[in-house]
């Protein structure tokens, strides 16, 4: 039995090598897409467009434009001179944020009122327009804080002091980086499983399989092993480049990330050779993975967190093998994440795999008879 | 169009309709797919952090520590439970079941109390989501410091800083991420049958051989191009008018542009988008590899390099660089335009140039392509 599973493996491993292009497509795109992602997919709020309509000619009003000109998350700023302007460069996009200072706000700084400064913010990227508003606070509190020193003021009754933990500088490439790790494995180990019965279902040589004396579970274990070492390989890859690259900390157990990668992978490649049972055709069998990946890389919590999902949706994301696998990965990077922890978000991908794998064999089975 | 016929033409978008019409894979590409996916971002995708989980410990409760608090536990913003010891708390950062622990020290109330002194508050956040991390700094902040003016005013003192900021949020006051994610996905869901429908099944005809067959007929190279680009034309706007309706009638997005805008740009976008599909099934003229391409030059672009969840202007410049070439960048933004702020020409004319050239740059490439194939 191990013999003919050994000749299987081997089979499906020079079926999925053979080809020159297949072999570029399992190495290239992942690691340009490592590349371009790390740096794109970020929430992280630099370079913004910010226009200043400043209508007092007033020194404190200087010293506060000063003060937004010498913030560095802002790379260009736009000085208007009419209030028409601030509808335009809002409309056309050209200004993400337009503060307004007005033509009395010295006089009043200086007779002790508190003068009103407004911010304009574009609503259609509101995400961004929030975290703008919360540096423009900061750079205000500091000249509050600075204004009030000046007049003799006490010391503020409170206040805040934040520690940002695991990552203390909010670097976002330390968040992309390890959830890439997940997300691009999974991509690698679901299209080569999922077309590689389809593919052998067009070719008619899955029925040769079917009638040789291999029974269906050794089938399974014959398409699962080399597609696990595959994808395994190819996760490897980009872990060292997300440590070596990137110099994202790596903190936690190696040893612990690979159980954890193994029963991901497994579940991954359950669902894989679970859609490619079902699809008749490559097309189907493609079809069926976008089916899967795209709400799988949603449900993850990669681009959006899932606490802002509405409470019905929550506890599907558990189904998601890639949300427990993305927790395991971000949190052996960054936090050191004991075993115990580890654990706590395995056993969830070890179930999934169980079910999947199982649900395959049986597919092949039905086809048997 | 040379020695082009239209009743040629008629006959070929109607040979290409019932292919359409006759494979439910393209149906469902077509239909069940957009619909699937509209869903899927519409309720999946969020950034309003609401109901933030928190664990607040107060190591000394106190009625001025218990008046932060409440101002705390008040907010829509968070999910709030209150321990003792930090120690309560830090496995839960741990394992990111809360976004962040704030501390109210011992000696609180203490140093509140005795003038000239500062009594600090603690943030602790789990960073390894930065986004939350920085929503968890500036939501507590807010909450302190409405908690600060609360304060002053039950002391009868006067609360003023010198200077107010007056925030005005334009085009979406609730500050509803929906309002811009949603519109964002109607673009993604038109990529997907613009280019992938069309580089998928236009692959199949080359594998098949019918493509050739085609070109021993009288029909001209631009009559085969036009017949093919017809019925997806169709079926591209027949999915737009769908999400739109999905979007206004489900995720309630007030659309505040006009129709005949929207579909302006739409049809300037599915030019650019069929013109990619037809392109990469041109040049892969096989099934497999032209799903690997579409995949990466069409879906995960229009995703992730279209300025769709995540900022253009924050990524670094070989990228912004990059993102000039993809028409779902421009197509996002006048979405987001038309259905938020209205006909703002500023912001389209530029938008539709763009996606203009870039389906230029494709039709002449594919026409040039598929013309040496012919000779």
């Amino acid at each position: 039995m191990w013999n003919r599973i050994g000749a299987l493996i081997i089979k499906e491993f020079l079926a999925t090598l053979r080809d020159k292009r297949a072999r570029v497509v399992l190495i290239g795109p992942p690691l340009v897409q490592m590349f371009i992602f790390s740096f794109a997919a970020t929430l992280e709020v630099k370079n913004v467009n910010l226009a200043i309509f400043n209508e007092d000619n007033g020194k404190a009003a200087h010293e506060l434009v000063q003060r937004f000109r010498g913030s560095r998350t802002f790379s260009h700023i736009r000085l208007l001179h009419t209030t028409r302007q601030i509808r335009q460069v809002i409309d056309a996009r050209k200004a993400l944020a337009v503060v307004h200072i007005p033509q009395d706000f010295s006089k009043k700084l200086y007779a002790g009122q508190s003068p009103e400064v407004q911010i304009i913010l574009d609503g259609r990227s509101s995400n961004t327009a929030q975290i703008v508003q919360g540096y423009l606070s900061r750079i205000v509190d500091g000249f509050n804080h600075d204004v009030g020193a000046l007049r003799g003021a006490p010391p503020p009754q409170s206040e805040l002091v934040t520690r940002h933990w695991f990552n203390p500088n909010l670097e976002y490439t330390w968040y992309t980086v390890p959830s890439l790790v997940g997300l691009l494995t999974m991509i690698i180990g679901v299209v080569i499983t999922a077309l590689s019965v389809a593919r052998e279902r067009e070719l008619g040589t899955f029925d040769q399989l079917l009638v040789s004396p291999l029974t269906p579970f050794e089938i399974l274990i014959g398409k699962t092993v080399p597609s696990l070492l595959i994808a395994g390989t190819d996760g490897t890859l980009i872990l060292l480049i997300g440590i070596f690259a990137f110099r994202i900390p790596f903190n936690g157990s190696l040893v612990s990330l690979y159980v954890s990668m193994f029963f991901f992978l497994a579940a991954i490649i359950g669902i894989g050779l679970f859609i490619s049972s079902l699809a008749r055709t490559q097309q189907q069998a493609f079809l069926g993975t976008f089916t899967f990946a795209v709400p799988a890389v949603l449900l993850s919590g990669f681009a959006t967190p899932i606490d802002n999902m509405p409470d019905w949706l929550q506890p599907v994301t558990l189904l998601d093998p890639l949300r427990h696998f993305m927790t395991v990965v971000r949190g052996i990077f960054l936090k050191a994440l004991p075993p115990d922890f580890v654990f706590a978000n395995t056993w969830p991908m070890a179930a999934i795999a169980a079910v999947t794998l199982t649900a395959a064999a049986l597919l092949f089975n039905r086809r048997l008879e | 169009m040379k020695g082009g016929s239209p009743r040629r033409l008629k006959a070929l978008i109607a040979k290409e309709w019932l292919q359409i019409m006759r494979d439910p894979s393209s149906f469902i590409i077509a239909f069940v797919l957009p619909m699937l996916l509209l869903f899927a971002f519409g309720y999946a995708l969020s950034l309003d952090a609401v109901g933030l989980k928190l664990g607040l410990v107060l190591e000394n409760p106190s009625p001025q520590s218990r008046s932060f608090a409440a101002a705390l536990t008040d907010s829509r913003y968070f999910n709030v439970r209150i321990g003792h010891d930090r120690r309560d708390f830090e496995d839960d950062l741990l394992a990111g079941r809360i976004a962040g622990i704030v501390i109210v020290p011992r000696y609180f109330s203490e140093r509140l109390a005795r003038a000239g002194d500062t009594a600090p508050i603690q943030i602790l956040t789990d960073a390894s989501q930065p986004n939350t991390a920085s929503f968890v700094q500036n939501y507590v902040r807010g909450a302190w410091q409405s908690w600060l003016q609360l304060r002053a005013r039950e002391q009868g003192r006067e609360f003023r800083q010198p200077v107010r900021l007056q925030p005005r949020y334009w085009f979406n006051t609730e500050l509803n991420s929906h309002f811009f994610l949603v519109p964002g996905s109607v673009a993604i869901v038109m990529t997907l049958i613009g280019a992938i429908l069309t580089a998928l099944v236009v692959a199949r005809e080359w594998e098949r051989g019918t493509m050739e067959a085609m070109m021993a007929t009288p029909i001209t190279i631009y009559e085969l191009l036009l017949g093919k680009l017809v019925p997806y034309y169709i079926m591209g706007m027949g999915s737009m008018f769908l999400t739109l309706f999905v979007s206004v009638e489900v995720f309630h997005v007030p659309f505040r542009g006009s129709f005949a805008v929207l579909c302006l740009v739409a049809t300037v976008f599915l030019m650019a988008a069929l013109g990619l599909g037809l392109l990469i099934s041109t040049l892969a003229r096989n099934q497999f590899v032209a799903a690997q391409v579409a995949l990466l030059a069409a879906f995960l672009p229009s995703f992730l390099l279209s300025g769709f969840i995540f900022e253009i202007s924050s990524m670094p410049w070989p990228i912004q660089i990059i993102t000039r070439a993809i028409s779902a960048r421009y197509f996002v933004s006048s979405l987001q335009t038309l259905f938020l702020a209205g006909d703002i020409w500023a912001e389209l004319v530029p938008d539709i140039l763009a996606m203009l050239v870039i389906a230029a740059v494709l039709f002449s490439i594919t026409a040039l392509k598929t013309v040496k194939r012919l000779d």
